[in-house]
């Protein structure tokens, strides 16, 4: 295999692993207030990228997508609100339920309200087909765009969680509920918050995503499997971790496919997740220590 | 262990099945025909019926676009060989119900409206109710007005064959149009020969009219003569190695298996040969592999979305090759989803797409016109080919209703088969007793992209 070969993998496998990554972040957001898996993560990807597409006809880009992540957060508010908030102590296979049968309601309303058609937003920068010429590879501008999106969403949450008095007491909520009750925090809307901001990301992952990936009302749950994958590889909540399993991933599928038949892509890549869980349970860069205080 | 490693370990075992159960073209249906397998213990006279129509269906023509009719059905069949003793004979015709005047003429129409094959399911949901609708305007068929029974398959072949089922034999409809793909309309063909129902499918594959089956017709032209049409414009280019990407679906498959048989006798070199998952978001990791093998032109055959994504990751790449699709690029959705990628793609398909600048001899041009401004103005959306296909299916169904001498099925099933020199959306139909689609090479024009439309490709 040439040099610009190998680059040219490399590149592919950041494409995709971006791809995943950017989506993985949104899983960690509710996991880290509830300690629950949110299924209808996928879902908020998709609304944010649909949202977005349809405003893009009114409005400048970069207003479309801003606005497209302000509605689906209060999406993800009233969902929480209508749904979650009145559970008394939601048990973990609750929440898995009733995320997963959200997941199905919006993706239905999503076909109600457009339609079945495959859409997307236009390139950030240049168009569907420029490309920037590195080593003899190239790589499309976009992927720059959702790499430069996780950098600054994982710099930002990590200071949100570590250095606000709403981050950290968001993190007590998950630690131990009735605790950070008794601490004077009110849990109920912590949840709620963490659902705003998880609707959020997946919100922003969906607009940057969509010029690469398209958006169609169907397109949530395979890039959710992927994200919770990664999400799980990368240990869960935590989100650095998610960024670079992410990453890992895709370029081990990337390489994969240049000696195997691609149909073998996922086989590889998952066979290799399962190894490492069952040597590392609580993923590449999840502690020991936490990942045995968790319930799930 | 803690639950939460157990529980994430479950998660990945369960992925991992079902990611290796779905790319292994070796078993392409497992999940569903473990499915088919549970339906059928439960040994009521209707679910046996059920598999063993899914089974003969599959022994019978075992071409590779039978999809997942094919996995499920040889799970089915031994399940169903074991229920067979013990019960019923194959799926009988029931007695048909004599029409009397004013009775409406009942149609089942069965489309792929949601799920993967949505863009061909809706499109053709919409001609059939146009086009019924103006039937029944003019007052219907000899006194009778047609009667639409619409179902939406969801793009699953298990689902299709069930719904098929419900319509013949609660509904007791006289003909059913439909499904829209390969893989839907493999799982109901036997059914509805054993049943005497008349199938007028909206789907591509060569298995579904041969090996011939009395009662099923189809509309759109055959695969391997828009492969024939392919290599014919590659000799013409004199490009003799060539990469073959497809989706791992139903039509993906037909045409894959299709392309690796008419190659040799056209002399043309299949280098690489890679299979995609129809959801895939990135293609630039098997285009690299195609860009290492140094080929001269690279054919895709699909009919997702994907078909999209591929044409700008060549771009991307920096690819100087032609991008030759299949006639399921013919949706203007997908070439506006590839903007400037789009330009310069080949790939056949029936007039309709270039209607607008058809020579004024053409005789298809006054149909075409007319299906493209009825169609826009009712739906203000692009029309595409899938549309023309349940236009061709029904039209040819009310000429034979209206040349048959009585409305019974087998004079109906006759009255198509004698159907010549039908001008359709697709083509010049001549259906004979041994050719149910009626369609040649000439029913393909050789298209291509040219500022954002569709435009007759001249060669270079």
């Amino acid at each position: 295999m040439s040099f610009s070969l190998i680059i040219q993998y490399l590149f592919s496998g950041i494409t995709s692993g971006g791809i995943y990554a950017i989506v993985a972040i949104g899983f960690n957001i509710i996991y880290n207030t509830t300690g629950i898996i949110n299924f209808a993560q996928g879902e908020f990807v998709m609304l944010g990228g649909m949202i977005a597409i349809t405003l893009c006809h009114y409005m400048p880009l970069s207003a479309a997508v801003a606005c497209a992540v302000a509605i689906t957060a209060l999406v993800g508010a009233f969902i929480d609100f209508v749904f979650i908030r009145w559970l008394k102590s939601p048990t973990v296979l609750q929440m898995v339920i009733i995320t997963i049968g959200l997941s199905i309601l919006i993706r239905e309303a999503a076909l109600h309200i457009w339609d079945e058609k495959v859409r997307s937003l236009p390139c950030f920068t240049g168009n569907e087909i420029s490309s920037i010429r590195l080593l003899g590879a190239y790589i499309s501008p976009q992927v720059l765009w959702v790499l430069a999106t996780c950098a600054a969403i994982v710099i930002c949450l990590n200071l949100f969680f570590s250095y606000t008095l709403t981050g950290r007491s968001m993190r007590a909520c998950s630690a131990n509920r009735t605790a950070a009750a008794l601490c004077g925090i009110n849990v109920r809307n912590m949840v709620t918050f963490s659902f705003m901001i998880s609707a959020a990301i997946g919100a922003l992952a969906g607009c940057v995503v969509s010029p690469i990936a398209q958006t169609h009302y169907d397109c949530g749950t395979p890039l959710a499997i992927k994200g919770f994958t990664v999400a799980i590889l990368g240990g869960l909540g935590n989100s650095t971790g998610a960024v670079a399993a992410g990453l890992i991933l895709g370029i081990i599928e990337a390489f994969s496919v240049s000696v195997l038949p691609m149909a073998f892509k996922d086989v590889i890549a998952i066979t290799i997740l399962l190894l490492v869980l069952f040597f590392r349970p609580t993923g590449l860069f999840g502690s020991r220590e936490t990942g045995a205080l968790r319930e799930f | 262990m803690k639950l939460h490693s157990l529980l994430s370990a479950a998660v990945m075992v369960c992925f991992v099945a079902g990611t290796a159960m779905a790319q292994t073209t070796a078993k392409p249906a497992a999940g569903a025909a473990a499915g088919a397998a549970d339906t059928a213990k439960k040994t009521t006279a209707t679910t046996v019926k059920a598999a063993e129509t899914s089974a003969k269906t599959a022994a019978a023509p075992a071409k590779p676009a039978a999809g997942a009719a094919a996995g499920a059905a040889d799970t089915a069949k031994k399940t169903a060989d074991t229920a067979k003793k013990a019960a019923v004979a194959p799926a009988a015709p029931l007695p048909e119900v004599p029409l009397k005047a004013g009775d409406p003429i009942k149609i089942g129409a069965l489309f792929a409206v949601t799920g993967g094959a949505s863009n061909l399911g809706t499109p053709e949901q919409k001609t059939a109710e146009m086009l019924v609708e103006e039937i029944n305007a003019r007052g219907g068929i000899k006194g009778h007005k047609l009667l639409l029974l619409i179902k939406d398959s969801g793009s699953d072949p298990q689902k299709a064959l069930s719904l098929a089922k419900q319509l013949i034999e609660e509904d007791r409809v006289f003909a059913i149009i439909g499904p829209s793909t390969s893989g839907e309309t493999m799982a109901m063909k036997s059914l509805c020969d054993q049943t005497k129902t008349i199938l007028i499918s909206c789907a591509a594959a060569d298995a579904i009219v041969s090996p011939l089956a009395p009662y099923v017709f189809k509309t759109p032209q055959k695969t391997s003569d828009a492969i024939k049409k392919i290599f014919g414009e590659m000799k013409k280019m004199n490009i003799t190695k060539i990469a073959v990407t497809s989706s791992n679906t139903g039509f993906g498959k037909d045409g894959k298996a299709q392309l690796e048989k008419l190659a040799p006798e056209s002399g043309i070199e299949i280098v690489v040969n890679e299979v995609y998952e129809k959801e895939a978001t990135d293609l630039t990791s098997v285009l690299t592999k195609v860009k290492a093998a140094n080929v001269q032109a690279v054919v895709n055959w699909s009919i997702e979305p994907a078909q999209a994504i591929l044409a700008k990751n060549m771009k991307q790449l920096g690819f100087t090759i032609p991008l030759f699709q299949s006639h399921g690029f013919g949706n203007i959705r997908y070439a506006k989803e590839a903007g400037e990628a789009a330009e310069g793609i080949i790939f056949p398909a029936g007039r309709l797409l270039i209607a607008d600048v058809l020579p004024q001899t053409n005789p298809q041009k006054t149909l075409l016109l007319k299906y493209k401004k009825d169609y826009e103005t009712k739906y203000k959306e692009d029309v595409s080919t899938f549309g023309g296909h349940a236009y061709d299916a029904i039209a040819l169904l009310e000429k034979a209703l209206g040349t048959a001498t009585a409305i019974e099925k087998e004079k109906v099933r006759e009255a198509l088969e004698k159907i010549t020199g039908f001008v359709g959306t697709a083509g010049i139909f001549n259906m004979s007793a041994t050719d149910h689609t009626g369609l040649d090479m000439n029913a393909f024009e050789v298209l291509t992209v040219k500022g954002g439309k569709f435009a007759v490709y001249g060669g270079k």
